[in-house]
């Protein structure tokens, strides 16, 4: 009985805030995703994150990763709980949470907000991403060096500027190398679904197909890829293991650097509002190992990989094409990063519209 | 010693109010070996879980905030089920309502006046109804299991709301993300306290289980619903049409499933969503029942159901829980109170073993 009511008083007092100065010892930080830290994709790339930031500042911080919050009016209260709880700098992981963290920041000024992926910022919410086409230009070099059929497979998610940017960086990258170079898209409607996204590779290669690539989060196309003697690039994570002889090589998330920076700018009060969006250069992207492929696809892989890193080569420099020939951008002009977010179009040489299958 | 289950004459009315009770501490007693079996302290665990979400404002608040759309739902099939109708697909009718409400503000975003908000809720009952209204026709035109249609037509609701805020009813200014444009002014529910996201909802709720208690009790219909319900035969002697019931209480559980998804569209939600509801039409059976079918006491039952939700997610944050905790125990609640429900209907007989001689005898 007496141990219950202690419990009952700790508890009370830390709900009210008598326990706060125990709670200022360490600095706590939180983040809302969409799935569980083992998805394999996404979810488990910022959880990777959370252990180089864990491993870094170790007893200084307190993280709580919050798995398989649903997008919606749940994620408000998830977020709001998070601030309840004492937390100072929040990371939301998902497009979807852009609308909440947005209410629940304009509640508390106080407390820092980062979230990923969106295009609103707020004096105390920064946005972040990572310049996940700067990789695909690569990979759709490789892609058009590799087919025999001149023909690649693309299993896409929904029909976003992120996503429609990967497809034109892609195809740009595969042009430069064949300019006949076609491509065949399969959306899927989801980030992951093994499932869909197997059968979308089976059916690409059916189709005369023999590169895939995926801007969805399962390991299955890779293995549908082995299993038919083809090859495909990994997504998200180096999934190298899941298909040792089809992957050439995988634009893996690296969101440690990142997550370790911001946290030690809020704890030493420089964290500031900003719009974040590194790539190659900053390590937020990496390109795994160049395999399944002879010596000289490779280095020309990795000359183009120094090229991006430096600065030296953009994968949006003009002359570039609509599908009905009107020009974005004039020869050797660099597009800016708002035309990139807001992108919704196809480049001349991609068939279809965004979206549609 | 065995157990032996005595068919009770009559219904124990005891044991039909006890056995929700019962339930729920066999919940707490299964939870605290939960969190014992984690490595977390069961009272703790508890205190977390159970205690602590009803002793701070902000959790106080989002538990009604939570509840509403569970307890509108959960009134309306109560009617459908004393009336011995099954409507199992009222997550579709809430999805359907949800769409039917959500027209106006889409198609008509400068329609912005005093009237917007309950045309918005008129087309949310209007929408839920007649979605209803199509398990109802089967049923009583050929005969179909409506336990089935039911069910199944959740399904074309969730695709068509996916279809629909992936295409035609789609943002033009979301940069090609999925969902409708975000509710402003009049389109949105008011909010009845500052500071929190509890909104009219709350009032729907009031009126909808006065409204569902007042024909229990009062009218004609209650006493067709019940007597249908319990005895098909004295109805239809009493000149009760069981066809017409049927499509009535459809009518009626659909319309409030509706008037609840477009309440949270309105709400906490926004907007017209891919996902809009993380499976209130179910819960609202769990709490149906839970409730005795009984509008009044669903209120209670709702906020208990919401009460799991809630501190799943603080067990989540404050205990560093797997966020599948809530679920269990709400499984665990439902699977209690369909076990304690067995002795509404039978009482427990030890009966001492036959003497071991006369079960030994070989048959002759």
């Amino acid at each position: 009985m007496l141990k219950r009511l202690m419990i009952a008083t700790a508890a009370l007092s830390l709900a009210l805030g008598v326990g706060a100065a125990q709670a200022q010892e360490k600095f706590k930080v939180g983040f809302v995703n969409v799935g569980p830290k083992t998805d394999g994709g996404w979810t488990q790339g910022h959880w990777t994150g959370v252990q180089m930031l864990e491993k870094e500042l170790g007893d200084k911080i307190e993280v709580t990763f919050l798995e398989s919050v649903p997008e919606g009016p749940d994620a408000e209260r998830a977020i709001e709980g998070l601030v309840q709880a004492g937390n100072k700098l929040i990371f939301t992981t998902s497009f979807g949470f852009m609308e909440p963290t947005l209410k629940v920041a304009a509640k508390y000024p106080d407390v820092m907000f980062e979230h990923a992926t969106g295009f609103k910022t707020a004096p105390n919410v920064t946005t972040y991403n990572a310049r996940f086409y700067q990789g695909r230009y690569i990979i759709g070099q490789i892609a058009a060096k590799m087919s025999k059929t001149g023909t690649a497979g693309y299993i896409v998610s929904f029909p976003i500027p992120e996503v429609v940017m990967g497809i034109n960086s892609f195809m740009l990258g595969a042009q430069s190398v064949n300019p006949d170079f076609k491509l065949k898209i399969v959306w899927i409607n989801s980030w992951m679904d093994p499932a869909k996204e197997g059968e979308a590779a089976k059916a690409l290669f059916d189709q005369g197909v023999d590169i895939i690539t995926q801007h969805t989060d399962s390991t299955e196309p890779l293995k549908i890829a082995q299993e038919r003697g083809k090859l495909g690039f990994g997504q998200a994570h180096d999934m190298y293991d899941a298909a040792p002889k089809a992957q050439l090589t995988a634009i893996v998330d690296n969101w440690g650097p990142y997550y370790i920076a911001r946290t030690k700018a809020a704890m030493d009060g420089t964290w500031k509002s900003q719009a974040s969006w590194d790539g190659l250069a900053e390590g937020t992207v990496k390109m795994s190992d160049y395999t399944n492929m002879p010596d000289d696809v490779a280095a020309a892989a990795k000359d183009m990989q120094a090229k991006i890193t430096s600065g030296e080569f953009h994968p949006f420099t003009g002359p570039i094409y609509k599908q009905d020939g009107t020009e974005v951008a004039a020869d050797g002009v660099v597009m800016d990063d708002v035309s990139l977010l807001t992108m919704d179009y196809y480049v001349k040489g991609v068939d279809g519209t965004p979206g549609t299958n | 010693m065995r157990i032996e289950l005595i068919r009770r004459p009559e219904r124990s009315k005891a044991m039909a109010w006890l056995s929700p009770v019962i339930a729920v501490v066999l919940t707490l007693v299964a939870g605290a070996l939960i969190f014992a079996a984690s490595g977390i302290d069961p009272l703790q665990g508890l205190y977390v879980y159970f205690l602590e979400p009803l002793t701070l404002p902000f959790t106080l608040s989002e538990l009604v905030v939570k509840a509403i759309p569970i307890i509108i739902v959960a009134v309306g099939l109560a009617l459908c089920y004393l009336s011995n109708n099954w409507n199992i697909g009222a997550e579709g009718q809430l999805t359907v309502g949800a769409i039917v409400g959500s027209l106006l503000p889409i198609l008509a975003p400068d329609f912005q006046n005093v009237l917007t908000l309950p045309l918005m809720l008129l087309l949310g009952i209007i929408g839920g109804a007649l979605y209803a209204s199509i398990p109802a026709l089967l049923k009583t035109r050929f005969g179909t299991n409506e336990i089935l249609t039911s069910l199944m037509l959740v399904y074309v609701a969730t695709y068509l709301l996916d279809w629909l805020v992936r295409g035609p009813l789609r943002d033009p200014q979301g940069y090609g993300f999925p969902g409708s444009r975000t509710f402003t002014d009049f389109q949105v529910m008011p909010t009845l306290i500052a500071g929190t996201r509890v909104h009219l909802g709350l009032i729907l709720v009031l009126v909808a289980v006065a409204g569902a208690w007042f024909v229990l009790r009062r009218t004609i219909t209650g006493f067709a619903i019940s007597t249908l319900g319990q005895a098909p035969r004295a109805g239809a002697f009493a000149g009760f049409s069981q066809k017409r019931m049927t499509l009535l209480v459809f009518l009626i559980s659909g319309g409030l499933a509706g008037l609840a998804g477009i309440a949270e569209v309105a709400g906490p939600v926004g907007k017209l969503d891919v996902v809009i509801s993380p499976g209130y039409g179910f819960t609202a059976i769990i709490v149906a029942f839970l409730g005795r079918l009984n509008p009044v006491a669903i209120v209670v039952a709702g906020l208990v159901l919401a009460l799991s939700y809630i501190g799943g997610e603080r067990a989540q944050i404050v205990l560093g829980m797997s966020s599948q905790t809530g679920r269990v125990f709400q499984g665990l609640l439902l699977f209690f109170v369909l076990a304690c429900d067995t002795f509404i209907l039978y009482r427990v007989r030890w009966v001492k073993p036959v003497h071991a001689a006369v079960a030994a005898r070989p048959a002759e």
